[in-house]
């Protein structure tokens, strides 16, 4: 037997055993191990000084060594305590009441929770039963179809493993030799596209077909107002603005309210502080934007003393603002239906702002983009207050107390975990820090919320520590035994012959992405992500280059694609997950029903991906240059 | 037999737990890091090198407690299926043929690996006077031993299930459905019944969902 088809039979034995059940990583290594032993045997040395010995070895010591994998425990630590320290019960109410004029309101709130805790956490089983258990009977009660209620909180629940901070991009950068902000910035808006047309088929279908979703009953429509704030309203003025501010100013009349609407002094602080919160965030993105543009740029500049800006930078640039500004006032648009959102929506819109307005020159990663603050920077980001100004103006103009309640309850429970998850996110698509150390930051965060939430005890903590460390011996094993099993199969000659074999097939470039990623999909399904990305995704990788083809773009189109895969009947997980928890009367076959339209939804937006290369890759070239 | 599968189960717990505390020192000293390069402008170079070795060794160290949890990935697809007989003849098999010799050398070779390294008293090159390299290579073997006692005491467990027809237990330990306990434990929201219910099943939901099992009679009309 040749050496080549000992690396053929070596990779076809390798899908067995895994189908066969055997931990993976052991598989790996094993495999590795025996063939590497006969590919180095060497008759005139002893077995024990086989190379294949030094070449495990150091193939382990690398994976010790590995900087990108080094974010992984950190980013995983970050998700388990974010997962222990905020309540998605109180957070999928809130959201519910905030949206509770919108056609199905319901399983607008729920997408949006899902995609909230897929950022934090990005595991797919638990967040499906909790949303199963928390969101499944009020749909249900409240008259949806069940085909819509199962398919929102499944093809919600596996969003989380693709939008960033996600563990699989980062192996796949470890896998791929890329860099993992890179990826992320990448991921990043085709996932909220993906999580967008989710909620415009959602919308949609409410729309034109209003049965799937009747419209909730008028006494669960009704905001439950606390007495304090009642009598705020009654004795100081409609508008809870001008009331918690007039509270302030006269505390006097509060004295002679009902002990129930009694406030304390630091009561009605906090009033006043809560009602303006949409305008403190607003104004703090806003001078963040303007921070990082125009006086980190120019210390920067002053400190890399680089030459002006080239003219084709500046170019770029104005090419490039005027999208985000298109799909941040579209994204407006849909936020005027429902006031309120404001909070919660301006946050991550004016982070993408942030991330766009200021993209070219970032972080002064390449001499050439460390370039001054763009051409028409000034007007766009007047143009932006002036927007946000306006709806804010237009939020007070409406803020009774209702507004104020539902505020109230937002800043409690989305607000500290939206924050922390955005400041991760924009400190590292903005270069301040890598990923590692915005990982740290992230889970530093994470406690020190939970803490002062209350949420989180030695004993929460231990388990947080815990799963983590199960979670990151899994993928990093995993790692180790696929690097000695790629560099046996390369010395074998299997990956050769491989790509020999595709190079003669004589595909097109287009033809080669359909193949590959029709392999990836139906590996899908039987497989895990960790085993998909860690041994099959290293066969593709060398091919690229010949179909010039970038791994960037490539490689989120596996993201994507395993969305697909991972919501493709009859193998689904989240599937059998959300059976696990729903009312007797839901069968398998009603919640793969509800799935399928989510399965297409993601191949369409793979296929626009594919159109429009630009929409993965201006965000990457936008920050980072190249 | 029982007795001494879980005398190594816990070791091997004891070991990856104490491991795993790891986790929070990376973190202090990423931290750390951060603070001293972006405040004080004064990065350290031995802060990088420790957290390169706190995570290198969390995760191999790690690797016995994981195996003692069944957590390692498998592909549970036609797997999760079978009979649990099935189930252990074709990993005892698959143990004795890629395991035993793949941790072995594992261990051999990271064993002369790390003598080597003590023999010159390597330290690392990236800066000068950096840390000493030898204890983190050390890592290698030790963590390989205490992975090939563990996979001894799962070679065991297949040939008790073969012939009992039943896995036998592992030790109680955090997994990650737990959350839906705490997230529920502390809702407002849900009515009790639909609480309780998911909470007492949320580990037998997570089992039927990995073997796509979608007809559990016990999990619907308790």
């Amino acid at each position: 037997m040749n050496d080549p088809l000992l690396g053929l039979s070596m990779l076809g034995l390798i899908i067995v055993v895994i189908m066969l059940g055997f931990p993976t990583a052991f598989t790996l290594m094993g495999l590795g191990m025996m063939f590497g032993f006969a590919a180095f045997y060497d008759p005139s040395q002893s077995w024990a000084a086989n190379k294949i010995f030094t070449l495990m070895v150091q193939r382990t010591f690398g994976g010790m060594t590995n900087d990108v994998l080094l974010s992984i425990p950190l980013f995983v630590l970050m998700g388990y305590v974010m997962e222990r320290g905020a309540l998605v019960d109180k957070m999928f109410y809130s959201i519910q009441l905030a949206f509770r004029r919108l056609p199905a309101s319901l399983a607008v709130a729920t997408l949006i929770v899902c995609t909230f805790w897929g950022i934090a956490s990005g595991l797919v089983g638990a967040v499906v039963v909790l949303m199963g258990v928390i969101a499944m009977k009020p749909m249900l009660n409240a008259g949806y179809d069940t085909r819509l209620a199962a398919g929102v909180i499944t093809a919600g629940g596996t969003l989380g493993i693709l939008i960033p901070p996600s563990v699989m991009i980062i192996v796949y950068a470890a896998v791929a030799g890329q860099s993992v902000v890179k990826l992320y910035a990448a991921a990043m808006v085709p996932g909220f596209f993906l999580a967008f047309l989710y909620l415009v088929y959602i919308i949609g279908w409410a729309l034109i077909n209003p049965k799937v979703a009747p419209k909730l009953p008028p006494e669960q429509l009704v905001v439950p107002i606390p007495a304090s704030i009642h009598f705020l309203r009654e004795n100081y003025s409609q508008n809870m603005l001008v009331a918690t501010l007039k509270a302030l100013i006269f505390p006097a009349k509060l004295l002679d309210a009902p002990i129930d609407a009694r406030l304390s002094f630091t009561k009605i602080v906090q009033n006043v502080l809560a009602a303006l919160t949409p305008f403190i965030l607003v104004a703090i993105t806003m001078w963040g934007v303007w921070w990082y543009v125009i006086i980190h740029q120019q210390a920067e500049k002053d400190a890399l003393n680089v030459p002006v800006v080239t003219q084709v930078a500046k170019a770029s640039t104005a090419d490039n603002v005027a999208p985000v500004e298109e799909g941040l006032v579209s994204l407006d648009a849909t936020s005027n239906n429902s006031k309120s959102k404001e909070t919660e929506e301006d946050a991550p819109l004016v982070a993408l702002d942030a991330a766009a307005g200021d993209g070219p020159t970032a972080a002064g990663v390449e001499p050439e983009a460390a370039a001054g603050p763009p051409e028409n920077f000034q007007l766009y980001f007047g143009l932006t207050t002036v927007l946000f100004l306006l709806l804010l103006i237009y939020y007070y103009l409406r803020f009774d107390e209702d507004q104020f309640e539902i505020l109230k309850l937002l800043i409690e429970s989305v607000l500290p975990l939206g924050i922390l998850t955005i400041l991760v996110l924009a400190v590292i698509l903005l270069g301040i820090t890598t990923a590692t150390e915005s990982a740290a930051v992230g889970a530093l965060g994470a406690f020190i919320l939970a803490f002062q939430a209350g949420t989180l005890d030695f004993d929460r903590t231990k388990q947080a520590v815990f799963l983590t460390a199960k979670t990151t011996s899994m993928v990093c094993w995993l790692f180790v035994g696929s690097a000695l099993f790629s560099a046996v199969f390369t010395i074998l000659g299997g990956q050769s012959i491989i790509e020999k074999w595709v190079l003669m097939l004589d595909l097109t470039p287009i033809q080669f992405m359909l193949l590959s990623q029709a392999i990836i999909f139906f590996l899908g399904w039987p497989l895990e992500w960790t085993e998909i990305i860690v041994i099959f995704v290293p066969i593709f990788l060398p091919l690229l280059a010949h179909f010039q083809i970038d791994p960037l773009l490539w490689g989120t189109l596996v993201f994507v694609n395993l969305q697909a895969a991972f919501l493709s009947p009859p193998v689904a997980m989240s599937a059998f997950y959300l059976k696990g928890v729903s009312p007797p009367g839901v069968t398998l076959n009603q919640i793969f029903a509800g799935m399928m339209p989510y399965m297409f939804i993601v191949i369409a937006c793979m296929f626009f991906m594919y159109i429009w290369p630009g929409m993965t890759l201006w965000l990457p070239r936008f920050l980072y240059g190249g | 037999m029982d007795k001494f599968m879980l005398t190594v189960d816990e070791i091997s717990t004891f070991v990856g737990k104490a491991a795993s505390w790891l986790i929070i020192l990376l973190m202090l000293m990423v931290c750390t890091d951060v603070v001293r390069r972006y405040a004080l402008n004064s990065p350290s170079a031995w802060i990088g090198e420790l957290s390169v070795m706190a995570y290198g060794t969390l995760f191999m160290m790690c690797g016995a407690y994981t195996l003692a949890q069944n957590g390692h990935v498998r592909g549970d697809f036609l797997y999760g299926s079978m009979k649990p007989r099935t189930q252990a003849t074709l990993d005892l098999i698959l143990y004795v043929t890629f395991f035993l010799p793949g941790i072995t050398a594992l261990v051999y070779a990271g064993y002369t690996y790390a003598a080597e390294s003590w023999r010159i008293g390597e330290h690392t090159t990236q800066i000068a006077n950096g840390p000493p390299l030898y204890p983190f290579k050390t890592v290698i073997p030790i963590a390989g031993a205490f992975v090939l006692l563990q996979g001894f005491v799962e070679i065991l467990r297949c040939i008790v299930c073969i012939k009992t027809g039943e896995w036998p237990a592992r030790l109680k330990d955090a997994a990650e459905i737990d959350v839906i306990e705490q997230q529920l434990a502390a809702s407002t929201h849900v009515d009790e019944e639909s609480r309780q219910l998911a909470m007492k099943n949320a580990k037998a939901i997570d089992e039927a969902a990995h073997h796509r099992i979608g007809q559990t009679k016990e999990i619907n009309h308790e």
